[in-house]
């Protein structure tokens, strides 16, 4: 780089790239406050400040809002449930075969999800689990357990044996040294995990899309996706909703910014 | 027995022992790999040599029929434009979203006033659901009253309204695009974790011989840098083979196929036609294809790696 570029100019370069790369999240929130009916040739900045659109999305979404917000939550907790011994495990005991669990659950996270989708529909459809929050729940943990386990195992593989093995001479059994000695000094790879997990349930697309069919279950982006299909668009009303479903991602971002660099860092996301 | 054998096979039944209750933790996640990828993956095989459709459903019945779904796949007029779509799709949003974040991770590696924060908000368009963003790229791109449109025709660029998503010389390109903006965020955090990693010094000794500015880069930072770049890569080109949701939400496929790609006709054969065999049998091979690269690629790059 030419060394003429100062500090300053480089400040000023970076806010540039920032406002061309955010335009488009600009735009939403641009178009989400227009009146209803304004089309999309609108000012490029909002005259009034409109809440019809949010009055739409809340009336129309709503429901798909909760939708989402449920089973990401729940979903969060499965991943951690099962994630979190094996990260454990996977880190601190001297199994065999350590190496293999690695690698299958690297390549898992590369199987194309329509793969799954195609042979989930056909045993869920068997089992009477297609419109359901427990199968939809389940399907999108296959989002984020492989990556849980994986990041949580580095944090973990960080803690030192001989606080685990001072825990053992303390009397601690291994559930209990997992429980009370483990998860709190990995705090920040829980947390990263659980972060991560509740983004990935929350942008599912592919499992709202083929395992459920109802108006009942319908998350966000299905929402928004049945939104774009319809014949006459009301931009502010799906933008609204768009608003609505970037709202943890932008959140996070804001409040969680350490964790959410180091998941994104751990390169084997999504 | 004497008393040494006998304390070594306690020894060694209690650490039998050790070890499967220590296995116990990882059982749910075996458990769940198997129930959501092996037999996912196994099913979907099986499935591919069936004739499998939405009466399967009612009659049970799924008869074996060989080959016939890849050979109805691979023989329709679609398959070679739908192969062609999903490897221009996958290659030239990688190469783009490389280029942008390796430049991008080169200009964020300086310290600068706001540097970090900017950085760590740039990563927005990747957080955010995939949906979100082609909700509002569809606005951005509507032809007549989209802001692209608006800002060329004042700019002058051009006289009428681009035809992005409508037009099927246009609409590939578009969809590239959005997943450039989608995908840069990722490569400049995976790449600037990358150069960071570079010791400072290697410059200072490098300097001393003449190595700055461009040259600095080709001889010093790009070969230190080429591990992570082939994690990049690697990563990026099997992400981007299987994405479905971005070109669903941009233009379902069309205009006339031309943005058909291997997922989405899977998804189309699947849960449109119901045809679940041939939809199984095109996703084989869209797995076929991600192994074939990944090997290639990885083989291709192994003394680097090494080095």
């Amino acid at each position: 780089m030419n060394p003429a570029v100062t500090r300053a100019t480089r400040s000023v370069i970076a806010v540039v790239i920032l406002i061309v790369m955010l335009f488009p999240l600009y735009w939403m929130l641009n178009l989400s406050l227009q009146p209803r009916g304004t089309g999309l040739a609108t000012d490029w900045i909002p005259r009034a400040l409109n809440f019809d659109g949010y009055a739409a999305a809340v009336r129309d979404q709503g429901n798909s809002l909760l939708v989402s917000l449920i089973v990401s939550l729940i979903s969060v907790v499965v991943t951690l449930l099962i994630a979190t011994p094996a990260a454990y495990a996977l880190a601190q005991f001297r199994l065999r075969g350590v190496n293999v669990v690695l690698l299958v659950l690297a390549v898992s996270q590369m199987i194309p999800g329509i793969v799954i989708a195609n042979s989930l529909y056909g045993a869920y459809n068997s089992l009477g689990l297609l419109n359901s929050f427990g199968g939809l729940i389940l399907a999108d943990a296959s989002h984020s357990i492989p990556f849980a386990i994986l990041i949580m195992r580095v944090t973990m593989q960080g803690i030192p044996a001989a606080v685990l093995e001072a825990a053992k001479i303390d009397g601690a059994n291994q559930v209990r040294t997992f429980l009370s000695v483990a998860i709190p000094l990995a705090r920040n790879g829980v947390i990263t995990a659980a972060l991560f997990s509740f983004l990935f349930s929350w942008s599912d697309f592919l499992f709202a899309l083929t395992l459920t069919t109802t108006e009942q279950l319908r998350p966000v982006t299905l929402g928004i996706y049945e939104y774009l299909g319809a014949d006459q668009t009301d931009w502010n009303a799906v933008m609204a909703t768009a608003v609505f479903a970037a709202l943890p991602a932008t959140v996070l971002l804001l409040v969680a910014q350490r964790y959410v660099a180091a998941g994104a860092m751990s390169g084997s996301v999504k | 027995m004497t008393a040494p054998a006998e304390s070594i096979r306690t020894r060694r039944r209690l650490g039998a022992r050790t070890a499967l209750f220590q296995w116990l933790f990882v059982v749910p996640a075996l458990v769940y790999i198997g129930l959501y990828f092996a037999y996912p993956i196994l099913q979907n095989i099986v499935t591919g040599f069936q004739h499998f459709t939405a009466s399967t459903f009612y009659t049970g019945e799924a008869p074996w029929v060989g080959l016939d779904n890849y050979v109805q796949v691979i023989g329709s007029s679609s398959f070679f434009p739908v192969v062609r779509n999903t490897l221009l799709f996958t290659i030239g949003s990688t190469v783009g979203q490389f280029l942008l974040g390796l430049l991008l991770a080169n200009f964020f590696r300086k310290h600068f006033p706001l540097g970090r924060v900017v950085r760590s908000l740039l990563l927005l368009p990747w957080l955010l659901p995939v949906i979100v963003a082609t909700a509002i790229w569809r606005s951005l791109f509507d032809q007549d009253q989209g802001a692209l449109s608006q800002l060329l025709q004042n700019l002058g660029v051009v006289s009428s309204g681009v035809p992005w998503l409508t037009s099927p010389n246009f609409a590939l390109v578009s969809v590239i695009i959005v997943n450039i903006w989608i995908g840069v965020p990722f490569m400049l955090t995976i790449l600037y974790g990358g150069l960071t990693e570079i010791p400072e010094e290697i410059y200072e000794a490098g300097a001393l011989d003449g190595a700055t500015g461009w040259r600095a880069f080709r001889h010093l930072t790009w070969p230190l840098l080429r591990p992570t770049v082939n994690v990049a890569v690697l990563l990026g080109v099997i992400y981007t083979l299987r994405s479905l949701d971005i070109i669903l939400g941009l233009t379902r496929g069309g205009p006339a196929n031309a943005t058909q790609t291997m997922p989405t006709q899977s998804y189309q054969l699947s849960f449109q036609l119901f045809d679940f065999g041939q939809g199984a049998a095109m996703s084989n091979l869209l797995i076929v294809i991600s192994f074939v690269f990944a090997l290639v690629y990885l083989r291709a790059n192994r003394p680097s790696v090494v080095n």
